[in-house]
C-alpha cells in the first residue's frame, strides 16, 4: 500500500507529466480558435471577443478544403493499409522467431532493428528516383511500401515478445487435441495474441500517420500527400498572412483519429488475458 | 483403448545427447504405467515422444501394433494433461472441454457436444463452473478441467505429464485418488510421469524407474521395492530411502561401520566372491531390540550403536546413526547420491523404530536389524547380488492379478448404478455414460 505521502508525491509527478506533455497541445488548440490579426498578441488565449472558428471552416469547407480533404483521405487510406500489411506479416514473422529455431533466426531480428535505425532521410533521394522511373512516384503504393520499412521492424520486435510469453504448452495442447499446426495458430496462439496484436497496429499506425519526410518528397498532387505533407502547403489569405491559424486547426483535426483509436482499443491493450492459461 | 509398444526408443539431441536411450517397453490395453525418475533422466521427453510432440530418433513406436512414428500428433487419438494444465483461457470451461470435439468437424452435433461435455463435467464435478474462465477456477478445478479435456475424446490412451505437481500436498491427495479410480473405471491405458515417488508407488500397476535416458527397472510397485535390480533402483524407490553400508564378507558375517551382522547363508553364498559389497537396509528392517518378539530374535542380528538423534511421528519414530566409511567407500556412496539428485549422501543410517520405543539419542542402545531382508549389492556395478528374480516376478504376477479383479467390480459397479437410477445422480451417471462409450470404442 502506498502512503498518503507517497500518493501525493506520485499526484505530483503525474501532473508535471501531464502539463509537460499537453501543454503544447493546448497551446496549438487556442492558436486555432484565434483570427489571424490576433497571432501576434503574444496572449496565450485569443483576445476576448475575437474567438472564431474561421480557421476550421477554411480547412474543411472554405479555400482549403481540397486542400485538406483530400490530403485527410491520403492520410487515412495509406496509414491503415500500411498497418494492416505490416500487422499480419510482423505476426507471422514474430511467430516464426518466437516459435521455431531456424538458421538466420537471429538475422532476422538484426536486420530489422538495422532498418529501423537508418535514417529516413538518406535514402529519400534514391527513392525519389527510383520511384519517378517505375512510376510509383505519387501514388498510394509509393508511401506504403516505405512506411512498411519504418513499421514492420518494430512490429516484429513487440510482437516476437509477445508470443514469447504466451505458454508453448498451449499449442501443444491444441495439437494433442487434435488440431493441425494452422488451427492451433489460429484457435489458440491467435485469441491471445489479440491485444499485442492491436497495441503493435495502434504504434503502426501513429508511426505511418506521423510520417513527413517520405510525405513531402514522394508526393506532388492530391493524389498521394498525406496531411503532414499537406500543412506545409497551407498559405495565408494574402502573403502577408501567415497561416498559423488554419495549421493549428488541421493539426487539432487529425490528432482526433489517434485519441479515438486509443480510447477505442484501451480494454484490447491491457494485457493480462493471458492469466489462467497456466499455473502461476 | 489401445496397447503401446515402445520398441527399443532413442531420443538424441542436436548435440548427439541421448536423452531417451534404448527403451522398450510393452503397455498393455488398459495398464496404468508410470515413468518415474530424478530430473534429467528422460521421462518426460519419453512421454512427448508417445504423444508425439518429440521426434523419434530411432526405434519403433507402435499403437496396437501400427508404427506411428511419422504420425503427427493429431493422428494418433491420445489425450494429454500438461503440468501447468495449459488450458485456453479465452475460453469458458465448457469451451474447453468442448474444444477437442469442435476440432473434430461434423463428427459431433452441437447436441452430442452439450451431452458429452455434461457428462465429463458431472464425471469431474465441474458442472456449476461450466460458464467460467480459466482465469478465475482454483488449482484443483483447473486440473479437472484438463482432465475433462482428455477424457470427453474417445481417445486411445491418457498421456500425463506430471499432472499433480502444481497443486498443494493435500489437494494432491485427493487427485492421485480420483485419477486412480477414473483410470480403473474408463479401464484406459495411461501412461503417467512423476517424480513423486508415492504417486508412482500409489497409482502406478507397473512402474519404470528412469536414470540419464535409460530404464533400469520395469515391475509392480512391490516388485521394485522388494526385490529391486540395482542400487539406483533400491535406493530410489522408499522414502525414507533405504541405507547403504559398504561391509567386507567374511563366511556369514559382514563386517560394517555398525559392527558385524550375521547373515542367512544363501545370502552370504551369492556374494561369496565379492571382496567388499554394500549393504541395502530398508529403516523398517530395524528395531528396538527390547521390543522385538522372542520368536523372531533368531531371524536378525543385534548390535549396539549410539543414536544422534531420534525424530517421533506418532506411529513409528526414526532414528539417525552416523558412521565413518572408509574414502574410497565414501566417493562411491556421493556419486549414488547425484545420481539421485541430492548434493552428497551423509554417512548416516536411518531406522525405523517402534514409537513406543523408549531409545533416545546420545544414549547407546540395542538394535535388531532383521537379517532376512537385507540385500546385498556389487560396490562396483551396483548390481543386485542377492535379488531373487522369481520371487519378483511373482510379486508382478500377483499384482496383475490384483488389478484385474478389481477392474471388473469397478466396471460393473458403475453400469448398475448407471442402468439403476436413470442418471438421477449425476456423478455416476456421467461417469457410466463415460466409461460405457470407452469400452465400446
Amino acid at each position: 500500500m502506498l502512503t498518503t505521502k507517497a500518493k501525493l508525491l506520485w499526484a505530483l509527478v503525474t501532473v508535471l507529466v501531464l502539463v509537460y506533455a499537453l501543454f503544447p497541445v493546448l497551446s496549438i488548440l487556442a492558436t486555432s480558435f484565434k483570427a489571424p490579426s490576433d497571432l501576434t498578441s503574444g496572449t496565450f488565449l485569443p483576445s476576448s471577443g475575437t474567438a472564431t472558428t474561421a480557421n476550421y471552416e477554411q480547412i474543411l469547407v472554405g479555400d482549403a478544403q481540397g486542400l485538406f480533404l483530400s490530403a485527410l483521405r491520403n492520410s487515412i487510406g495509406i496509414s491503415l493499409i500500411a498497418t494492416f500489411i505490416a500487422v499480419v506479416l510482423a505476426t507471422l514473422c514474430a511467430y516464426a522467431i518466437a516459435r521455431l529455431d531456424f538458421p538466420g533466426k537471429k538475422l532476422v531480428l538484426t536486420t530489422a532493428l538495422a532498418v529501423s535505425i537508418f535514417p529516413v532521410i538518406s535514402i529519400v533521394t534514391p527513392l525519389f528516383n527510383l520511384w519517378r522511373t517505375i512510376g510509383l512516384y505519387d501514388t498510394w503504393l509509393g508511401l506504403i511500401i516505405p512506411y512498411l520499412s519504418l513499421t514492420l521492424p518494430i512490429s516484429i520486435w513487440t510482437l516476437a515478445a509477445f508470443f514469447r510469453q504466451i505458454p508453448w504448452e498451449l499449442e501443444q495442447a491444441a495439437q494433442v487435441d487434435g488440431a493441425t499446426t494452422w488451427q492451433a495458430f489460429r484457435k489458440a496462439i491467435v485469441p491471445l495474441a489479440a491485444p499485442g496484436v492491436f497495441t503493435t497496429a495502434i504504434i503502426a499506425f501513429f508511426i505511418a500517420w506521423n510520417d513527413f519526410v517520405y510525405g513531402i518528397s514522394l508526393t506532388s498532387t492530391e493524389a498521394a500527400r498525406p496531411v503532414p505533407a499537406a500543412l506545409a502547403f497551407f498559405t495565408g489569405a494574402s502573403q502577408f498572412e501567415a497561416p498559423t491559424g488554419a495549421i493549428s486547426a488541421a493539426a487539432i483535426i487529425v490528432t482526433i483519429p489517434i485519441v479515438l483509436l486509443v480510447l477505442l482499443f484501451q480494454r484490447q491493450i491491457v494485457s493480462g488475458l493471458t492469466s489462467g492459461a497456466v499455473k502461476g | 483403448m489401445a496397447s503401446i509398444t515402445l520398441n527399443h526408443l532413442v531420443k538424441k539431441y542436436g548435440d548427439g545427447f541421448p536423452a531417451v536411450n534404448d527403451i522398450s517397453i510393452d503397455i498393455a490395453d488398459g495398464e496404468f504405467i508410470i515413468l518415474v525418475g530424478p530430473s534429467g533422466c528422460g521421462k518426460s521427453t519419453l512421454l512427448r515422444m508417445i504423444v508425439g510432440l518429440e521426434d523419434i530418433t530411432d526405434g519403433d513406436l507402435l499403437i496396437d501394433g501400427e508404427r506411428v512414428n511419422d504420425k503427427a500428433p493429431r493422428d494418433r487419438n491420445l489425450a494429454m494433461v500438461f503440468q501447468n494444465y495449459a488450458l485456453y483461457p479465452h475460453l469458458t470451461v465448457y469451451e474447453n472441454i468442448a474444444f477437442p470435439l469442435r476440432l473434430a468437424k461434423g463428427k459431433h452435433s452441437e447436441d452430442q457436444v452439450k451431452k458429452l461435455v455434461t457428462e465429463a463435467a458431472a464425471t469431474l464435478e465441474l458442472t456449476d463452473h461450466l460458464q467460467r474462465k480459466p482465469a478465475n477456477l482454483s488449482g484443483g478445478q483447473r486440473q479437472r478441467v484438463a482432465m475433462g479435456r482428455a477424457i470427453v475424446r474417445q481417445a486411445d490412451a491418457f498421456l500425463f505429464d506430471e499432472p499433480l505437481s502444481n497443486l498443494d500436498a493435500k489437494l494432491r491427495g485427493q487427485m492421485r485418488s480420483e485419477i486412480s479410480q477414473m483410470q480403473r473405471r474408463l479401464g484406459v491405458t495411461s501412461v503417467y510421469v512423476t517424480h513423486d515417488q508415492t504417486e508412482a508407488m500409489t497409482l502406478g500397476d507397473r512402474v519404470a524407474v528412469l536414470k540419464k535416458g535409460e530404464l533400469q527397472q520395469i515391475a509392480s510397485p512391490r516388485e521394485l521395492y522388494e526385490q529391486p535390480v540395482n542400487l539406483f533402483v533400491a535406493g530410489f524407490i522408499g522414502s525414507p530411502s533405504m541405507n547403504f553400508l559398504p561391509a567386507t564378507l567374511e563366511g556369514n558375517v559382514l563386517r560394517t561401520a555398525l559392527g558385524d551382522l550375521e547373515i542367512p547363508a544363501e545370502k552370504a553364498r551369492k556374494a561369496a566372491d565379492k571382496k567388499v559389497v554394500l549393504v541395502g537396509v530398508r529403516p523398517e528392517f530395524f528395531e528396538d531390540a527390547s521390543l522385538v518378539e522372542e520368536h523372531k530374535q533368531h531371524h536378525g542380528s543385534t548390535f549396539a550403536a549410539t543414536l544422534t538423534h531420534t525424530e517421533w511421528l506418532g506411529n513409528e519414530q526414526y532414528g539417525y546413526i552416523n558412521f565413518d566409511p572408509a574414502p574410497e567407500m565414501r566417493e562411491l556412496l556421493n556419486s549414488l547420491a547425484r545420481d539421485m539428485d541430492a548434493d552428497e549422501l551423509r554417512p548416516q543410517v536411518v531406522v525405523t523404530l517402534d514409537a513406543a520405543s523408549r531409545i533416545r539419542g546420545g544414549r547407546e542402545a540395542e538394535i535388531w536389524l532383521d537379517t532376512r531382508k537385507l540385500h546385498l549389492f556389487d560396490a562396483e556395478t551396483g548390481e543386485n547380488l542377492t535379488r531373487d528374480a522369481e520371487a519378483g516376478a511373482q510379486l508382478t504376477r500377483e499384482a496383475g492379478e490384483d488389478r484385474a479383479e478389481e477392474i471388473a467390480p469397478a466396471q460393473r459397479a458403475d453400469a448398475e448404478s448407471g442402468h439403476g437410477d436413470g442418471g438421477s445422480d449425476a456423478g455416476t451417471g456421467g461417469a457410466t455414460a463415460v466409461g460405457g462409450r470407452h469400452s465400446a470404442g
